[in-house]
């Protein structure tokens, strides 16, 4: 491998030390010189860098960042640097495969396809379209979301249709709805270039989004460097760079910010004109947050008070704000009404709208965005509102099909309650496509067990065969990034075109041509009796998508293919007013509150009931922001006598996901082979266990074995990454899925995967042998990792 | 005066209510969100009921001859699965209701007796109810598709 750096080793790469305008640091990482490259996106986060695909004799050969990209100016990470690889993958899918006499066999397409329209069309005339489901993606193209969108609810009409999305970027657009009166992110990366104070809640930047963190260690290098605010519970990377680092135990994100708004409130540090003109609700902020001076929330969180006040006193004075929030957040106890807290501190203090002021309520996979947008998690395309019938109305204008035909009754299923739906077996059809959920949802032993269901059919689109795809009944072989053309949307909005820059092995296809070739054997119309799905290629699609977004907020309209091609990507909307995108949204204070124009009439943050139309008419805000307020409420399950530790799971640096394509790059494999459970060193002393020992770790619902890492976390709490399940390795149980707890916020409905109580013991006997093979690990992670 | 009676009238009412939502939480402990937002609605009841518990004792709750008649009828045992999951909330929205309902007209009592704290307590009874209300109604809606069309 030919590359600008080391990444394994040298994970953010040389400093370029500004304030003003990020320097281009072009990175690449090549096995061979490529004699062509082609234009793409990294889809391995929800960073989205821009980057070229290098070509050589028909296959992928490296990649290099764009230098011309407003998101990373020719930087790269190692998981986008060495990720690549797995499409050049010997183990790849390259046929159907169809379930037969309990064992997959290779098919054809037409065999396999028929198959599940045979199936659809049974369950149909028995349930009607309310016994399927749909379970994608975070990592398809804006086309194939769009596509699937409009044949699940103008096609089949189910409301059931949801993305594993729904476990990591669903509070995201929960708190921006809360908030704002509808998703989209109301910041831009450029805001990191000269603000003053950079605010990370529960999301560790360092090891998630790499080439955001290399602009923010930049700007930490420069001149004028901003203070930087992080709140997590373990010292990461992340932590280690904090002027002030609180680490509240599991469960305890509301007590700390309802801490700092408090110390921000009563200490003046709040913009009344801007609060007075632009929001509604302080008062009852107000009063709820009273309640919370920073003793007792030390009581609570153990953050020390002293440490509350310095970081309120840095949030309540700074001039310009970043703040970003992630799983730590969005995985966590009343993880929307924390979330909203983080909108709350910008419009409290009037941080919003402007040059160095952002907040980005991240996503975690490269294309979540676009499930948001195009309705393939549910919500109504281009964020319009599934209670409100004129919004209903234009879609069943723009697809030409009666209104009744598009679910808008009740709220659109989220991913928990479709997988409930199966196990009690009123859904008896499950479409997964691009996702792995015998790895990555919660409490894995239910979900294998309603994967092999007897009654319920389940279709798996993969590149690769998965822990899920060994479940199913259809394995559809897909075509991946690379493979075919698309748009993506990253977290600041940046839309991204990606080339095809090779041909897919054997006979995968992309998810654009399956679903497509579903609308079509299904047969699929309108009301005149045409096609309901008017295109055939990927541009088309965009086209009318551009449509669909025409005059909501994100508007796609003034851009097209060939924009998109050749220079940087662009951030929506865009359109005739922003012919060039918008780098931030609410610029005037206009917010998209408005009872006609929001895409929710919102939630109580406590139980996540809806509020009516009639409701919202009698307060409509009108383009003003909501402050929303939340008492604590204690977690579901705390650590007793059996179960004394808190169990919390996250991510590594060198992996994606269920590592289907990083486990697949030598070089990042090897620089994190294997799980670990990360203990204090007080726990390690008072459970006899030192680094490396194979420890058991057990909660109600499950058990895994991994090797001890030992320090940069708090006593009584335990990290197990969740990268690791049972594709390369089925020795041990060791996903940490195993132990998480079925349960979700009320609001996002997005599952706790950050709290549960546990118990640690150590293994004997052989086990503790393999705990030697990986010792190296040791020397890997020497400094908190994620 | 009469005021005693409607006082006992919510009382009791909430105190049925702290056992109605916990005996659908018990018998839908499947449907992870209905345990766990019964639980904290029932946890709501109890501590409305403590509050309203002071007007008693200062007003002397007079209880009714009249037995509470739809705590009587609804709800004696929780049943299990899609419909009765359906049922039971169906159930629990009118038992909610009555709070309300009993609650506006403690209401007007007490701004006839321009007893303010007792209108505050009131005020929290009816907008706690409001929500609770709220969250029973979103849902019943969104289970009754699924049950009443494609379950089994
Ligand atoms: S930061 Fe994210 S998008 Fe950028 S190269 Fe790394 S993995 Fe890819």
């Amino acid at each position: 491998m030919q590359a600008s750096r080391d990444s394994i080793i040298d994970i953010w790469g040389e400093r370029s030390p500004y304030r003003g305008e990020w320097p281009v640091r072009v990175d690449q990482c090549t096995s061979e010189e490529p004699d062509h490259w082609v234009q793409s996106a990294c889809v391995l986060c929800s960073n989205g860098c821009g980057i070229d695909i290098g070509v050589k004799n028909g296959r992928i050969v490296g990649v290099r960042g764009r230098k011309e990209d407003i998101v990373n100016f020719g930087r790269m990470g190692p998981k986008g640097l060495h990720g690549w690889v797995a499409n050049n993958s010997k183990d790849r899918l390259t046929k159907p495969l169809i379930r037969e006499n309990g064992k997959l066999r290779e098919a054809g397409w037409d065999e396999a396809m028929n198959l599940i329209v045979q199936r659809s069309k049974e369950i149909i005339e028995k349930q009607t379209s309310l016994g399927i489901g749909f379970y994608t993606s975070g990592q398809l193209f804006l086309e194939e979301y769009y596509t699937l969108g409009v044949i699940g609810k103008a096609g089949l009409g189910t409301p059931h249709m949801d993305g594993n999305t729904r476990l990591c970027t669903a509070t995201s657009a929960a708190a921006l709805k809360a908030s704002f009166g509808s998703d989209g992110q109301p910041g831009s990366y450029s805001d990191i270039d000269t603000t003053d104070c950079v605010l990370h809640f529960g999301h560790n930047i360092a090891s998630q989004q790499t080439v955001l963190w290399m602009r923010i260690l930049d700007r930490l290098a420069g001149p004028n460097p901003p203070k930087v605010v992080v709140i997590d519970p373990r010292e990461t990377y992340t932590a280690q760079k904090a002027t002030v680092h609180l680490a509240p135990k599991p469960g305890t994100n509301i007590p700390v910010m309802n801490g700092l708004l408090h110390l921000i409130i009563t200490a003046g540090h709040i913009n009344r004109a801007y609060i007075d003109a632009h929001t509604v609700g302080f008062e009852e902020l107000e009063k709820i947050v009273t309640e919370w001076p920073p003793e007792r929330v030390e009581k609570l969180s153990g953050v020390p008070a002293a440490k509350l006040r310095e970081a309120a006193r840095i949030l309540g004075t700074t001039r310009s704000l970043v703040s970003t929030v992630l799983q730590g957040v969005y995985q966590s106890m009343q993880a929307t009404a924390a979330a909203v807290q983080i909108n709350n501190l910008h419009l409290v203090r009037g941080l919003i709208g402007s040059d160095g002021c952002g907040i980005y309520q991240m996503n975690g996979q490269p294309t979540a965005q676009n499930t948001r947008e195009c309705g393939a998690d549910g919500d109504l395309p281009a964020f319009r509102n599934w209670s409100n019938k004129e919004h209903v109305q234009q879609l069943a204008g723009l697809w030409n099909v009666e209104l009744h035909k598009i679910p808008h009754w009740s709220p659109p299923t989220h991913a928990m309650q479709i997988w409930r739906f199966a196990e009690a077996g009123s859904i008896k059809m499950l479409w997964i496509s691009g996702t792995n959920p015998a790895v990555s949802m919660p409490e894995l032993s239910r979900i294998r067990e309603i994967l092999q269901k007897e009654d319920l059919f389940v279709v798996a689109q993969d590149a690769f065969m998965t822990e899920t795809t060994k479940f199913a009944d259809v394995v559809l072989p897909a075509a991946i990034w690379g493979e075919k053309t698309g748009c993506y949307t990253n977290v600041d909005r940046t839309v991204h075109i990606s080339h095809k820059a090779v041909e897919p092995p054997g006979e995968a296809r992309s998810d654009f041509d399956i679903f497509i070739d579903y609308s079509r054997r299904m047969g699929f119309k309108d009301k005149d009796g045409a096609d309901l799905i008017k295109w055939n290629t990927p541009e088309e699609a965009f086209e009318a998508w551009k449509e669909c977004t025409r005059g909501r907020p994100c508007d796609y309209t003034g851009m097209s293919y060939s924009k998109l091609t050749g220079g940087s990507g662009i951030q929506w909307p865009c359109n005739e007013k922003f012919p060039e995108g918008s780098h931030h949204l609410y610029t005037d204070g206009v917010f998209n509150t408005a009872a006609d124009y929001c895409e929710t009439y919102g939630h109580d943050l406590d139980t996540g009931a809806a509020v009516t139309q009639e409701e919202y008419k009698a307060i409509d805000p009108n383009g003003k922001a909501f402050l929303k307020g939340s008492d604590y409420i204690p977690p579901h399950e705390a650590p007793d006598e059996e179960y004394p530790l808190w169990l919390t799971t996250g991510r590594l640096v060198y992996h994606f996901h269920t590592r289907t394509k990083t486990g697949r790059s030598k070089e990042l494999h090897e620089a994190a082979p294997d799980g670990y459970v990360q203990i204090s060193e007080e726990d390690a002393a008072k459970y006899n266990i030192a680094e490396g020992d194979m420890i058991e770790v057990a909660s109600r619902r499950g058990k895994i074995v991994e090797p001890a890492k030992i320090g940069g976390i708090g006593p009584g709490i335990v990290f197990v990454p969740f990268h690791y399940g049972y594709w390369d390795n089925e020795e041990r149980p060791r996903a940490a899925n195993e132990l998480t707890i079925t349960e979700w916020d009320a609001v996002s409905k997005q599952p706790h995967f950050k709290y549960a109580a546990v118990k640690i013991s150590k293994t004997g006997g052989i086990l503790d042998k393999i705990g030697e093979a990986i010792e190296t690990i040791k020397e890997k992670f020497k400094p908190g990792e994620t | 005066m009469h005021i005693g009676k409607y006082i006992s009238l919510v009382h009791r009412t909430e105190i049925d209510l702290v056992k109605a939502f916990r005996l659908v939480a018990d018998a839908h402990r499947d449907e992870v969100d209905v345990y766990q937002i019964c639980m904290l609605l029932s946890s709501w009841s109890q501590s409305l009921s403590d509050d309203v518990q002071i007007f008693a004792e200062k007003y002397g709750e007079e209880n009714d001859d009249e037995p509470d008649r739809l705590t009587q009828t609804l709800l004696k045992k929780a049943r299990k699965g899609g419909m009765a999951l359906l049922r039971d909330l169906h159930d629990l929205y009118l038992i909610v209701s009555e709070a309300e309902v009993c609650c506006a007209i403690l209401q007007q009592g007490a701004a006839g007796l321009r007893d303010d704290a007792l209108m505050l307590t009131c005020e929290e009874i009816e907008r706690q109810s409001k929500r609770q209300l709220s969250w029973i109604y979103t849902r019943m809606r969104s289970a009754a598709p699924q049950t009443l069309i494609a379950a089994g």
